[in-house]
């Protein structure tokens, strides 16, 4: 187990340099000068220079991400062009209500998921199938930001039950992560009734009914597992589903996150905060990617030494 | 239903009964797909809409302006509404069909198009090739989708043009992967090696003999990838990255009706409806693209 774990967490690190290399080209690739771009639109040749100068623009490309690398080891990510206060300060105060919508989302999508796509599966092609594949197919074809809108609009307005904007008590957290984990639940049903429908096929389980197993411990114990695996798989790749969709979602709930901050930065042309925010959330893709393929070695007992 | 296996030539019929080939056979499995013939339909009808659209429109969707009708509910004159500004909508959700639809297609077919000769190539040579395609692939796919499709807005500048181009760019990898792994397990066939002992060239042996093995996967894949491409495409132009207003593009349509919510929902629902039925038509097409493409499932 241990093994393993290390051998993830080399191998993520190549993944880990590209995407660095990604982010940090991303300046170089943009139409006009980045020091132009910093020193803003009225700066004379001098200010530019020296801009250009302090930000280490003049040198070699590999000796400039030299610097970015050691810099970003420091938690150094650069100032804000709007702002001019510091990349990290301004991202860590959006970072946790993100990280908490995309988690919270990810738990009850998942329950709800699973839930459905059991149920869906030992009741196949009756109503209950029926009507929650309906659902799930509905699910991952409505719009996001329209459920969203939707949502504040029964449930925010007309009802009053729940506020609409903003971040700071846990009734703030139901429609946002409601808005954002709908999509999920519904691949996560269809995926796991797949799943599930393709192993309740398969001979063992004949075995096990066969040999008198009552249907509980057919489901659960010998069918469940084993339409797990490919589950857990399709969780990770939602992760980073759940984490694009809450820039839109932030937007719809004008939630104080790292999506509203992303909009407004590429809106505003701030380089080095998108560039930030982009590094971070990349990081955090990976890494959750890393925990799945992790709890997959756990359920899975094929693969758990290699 | 009989089971069709046999090879062409004992299978050759006698005269006047149908021949099943693969495609008489997805047609008849497909049709009994009755949810996907009535998405396929509609899908149709969307696309004359959409190339019809300007002849349809009973108003300009941009320059007309009724400010006696301000945020409207539907009536015989405005079939839908008129919005904030005064605007008619059904003629800017007709207008609309052409953006999104040309959205979805175009950035859907040009990831297609590129992550497929990648993923054939990266499958067929392997390598240090296959590598730095599949190296790339994973990086791209390191990245959120619509994290990614922002990155080049950022770079290139918020307009639909670069949504498309965008939406392209975060499809590539999906299909390079798809591809690839399909060519892996075809190019080790028999029918292969017959082919390459008669001398056919690298290209042939490619895009003749392997890539129509690939063909169903990226058809099913490519048409739920639209769906996906055009709620994608809607979003972004709902935060402000993509169409810009006055344009009738279903999520710009969206983002400038949240003001007016509670005075005219009427303004948001008829697009979200528009955005909804698309995708879901896609979706449901996919779904039974796959299964009646799927040699495992034959419906009783």
């Amino acid at each position: 187990m241990f093994s393993y774990l290390v051998k993830r967490i080399i191998g993520m690190i190549p993944t880990l340099v590209l995407v660095c290399v990604v982010v940090f080209l991303f300046v170089h690739m943009l139409p006009g000068d980045p020091a132009r771009l910093a020193a803003g639109p009225e700066a004379d040749a001098e200010t530019v220079q020296n801009i250009r100068k302090e930000l280490g623009l003049d040198l070699p490309l590999p000796q400039q991400f030299g610097h970015y690398l050691l810099n970003l080891s420091q938690g150094d990510l650069g100032t804000s062009l709007r702002t001019k206060r510091p990349v990290l300060a301004e991202i860590g105060a959006r970072f946790m209500p993100t990280l908490i919508l995309t988690l919270t989302s990810m738990v009850w999508s998942v329950i709800f998921g699973l839930v459905i796509g059991v149920v869906s599966a030992v009741w196949r092609n009756r109503w209950p199938d029926r009507l929650f594949m309906t659902l799930a197919v509905s699910g991952i074809s409505f719009p996001p930001f329209a459920l969203g809108m939707i949502l504040i609009q029964i449930f925010a307005v007309n009802l009053g039950w729940l506020p609409s904007v903003g971040a700071t008590s846990w009734q703030h957290y139901i429609l946002p992560s409601i808005t954002l984990g709908a999509a999920v639940a519904a691949i996560m049903a269809r995926f796991t009734r797949a799943s599930f429908v393709e192993v309740i096929q398969e001979d063992f389980v004949r075995t096990a009914r066969a040999k008198g197993l009552s249907e509980k411990v057919v489901i659960v114990k010998h069918t469940l597992r084993n339409a797990l695996i490919p589950v857990v798989t399709m969780m990770g790749l939602q992760f980073g589903f759940l984490l694009g969709g809450s820039i839109v979602v932030e937007t719809v709930f004008g939630w104080p996150g790292m999506g509203t901050l992303l909009v407004d930065a590429v809106t505003a042309r701030d380089y080095p905060v998108i560039q930030g925010l982009v590094l971070l959330f990349s990081f955090e893709f990976i890494l959750i990617n890393m925990i799945v393929d992790v709890l997959y070695g756990i359920i899975n007992p094929t693969i758990r030494y290699r | 239903m009989t089971q069709v296996t046999s090879s062409p030539i004992e299978s050759l019929p006698p005269k006047r009964e149908r021949i099943r080939t693969p495609m008489t056979e997805f047609i008849r499995k497909f049709r009994k797909q009755h949810l996907a013939v009535v998405a396929a339909l509609f899908i149709l009808a969307l696309v004359i809409i959409a190339i019809l659209a300007p002849w349809i429109v009973p108003f300009d969707p941009e320059e007309y302006f009724d400010y006696d009708r301000i945020n409207q509910a539907p009536s015989v004159l405005h079939w839908l509404g008129v919005d904030s500004l005064g605007r008619d909508i059904f003629s800017r959700i007709v207008m609309g069909t052409r953006i999104s639809l040309a959205a979805g297609f175009i950035s859907v077919a040009l990831g297609a198009i590129v992550g497929t000769v990648l993923g054939l190539l990266a499958g067929y040579y392997e390598g240090w090739w296959e590598r730095i395609v599949m190296r790339i692939s994973d990086v791209l796919l390191a990245f959120p989708g619509i994290l990614l499709a922002i990155g080049v807005i950022a770079v290139l500048g918020p307009s639909m043009v670069n949504v498309v181009i965008a939406v392209a760019v975060f499809s590539i990898p999906a299909f390079a992967r798809l591809v690839r792994g399909n060519t892996l397990s075809l190019k080790n066939m028999t029918y292969i090696e017959a082919v390459r002992s008669i001398g056919a060239s690298d290209f042939t042996i490619l895009f003749k003999h392997i890539l129509p093995g690939t063909i169903s996967p990226i058809l099913v894949y490519g048409t739920m990838r639209i769906g996906t491409s055009i709620i994608t495409a809607a979003s972004l132009s709902f935060i402000g990255l993509g169409a810009q207003p006055p344009t009738p593009e279903w999520g710009a349509m969206l983002n400038e009706a949240r003001s007016d919510m509670v005075l005219a929902p009427h303004v948001a629902i008829f697009p979200s409806l528009a955005i909804f039925l698309t995708v879901l038509a896609f979706n449901l097409l996919g779904d039974g693209l796959r299964d009646a493409l799927d040699p495992k499932i034959d419906r009783q």
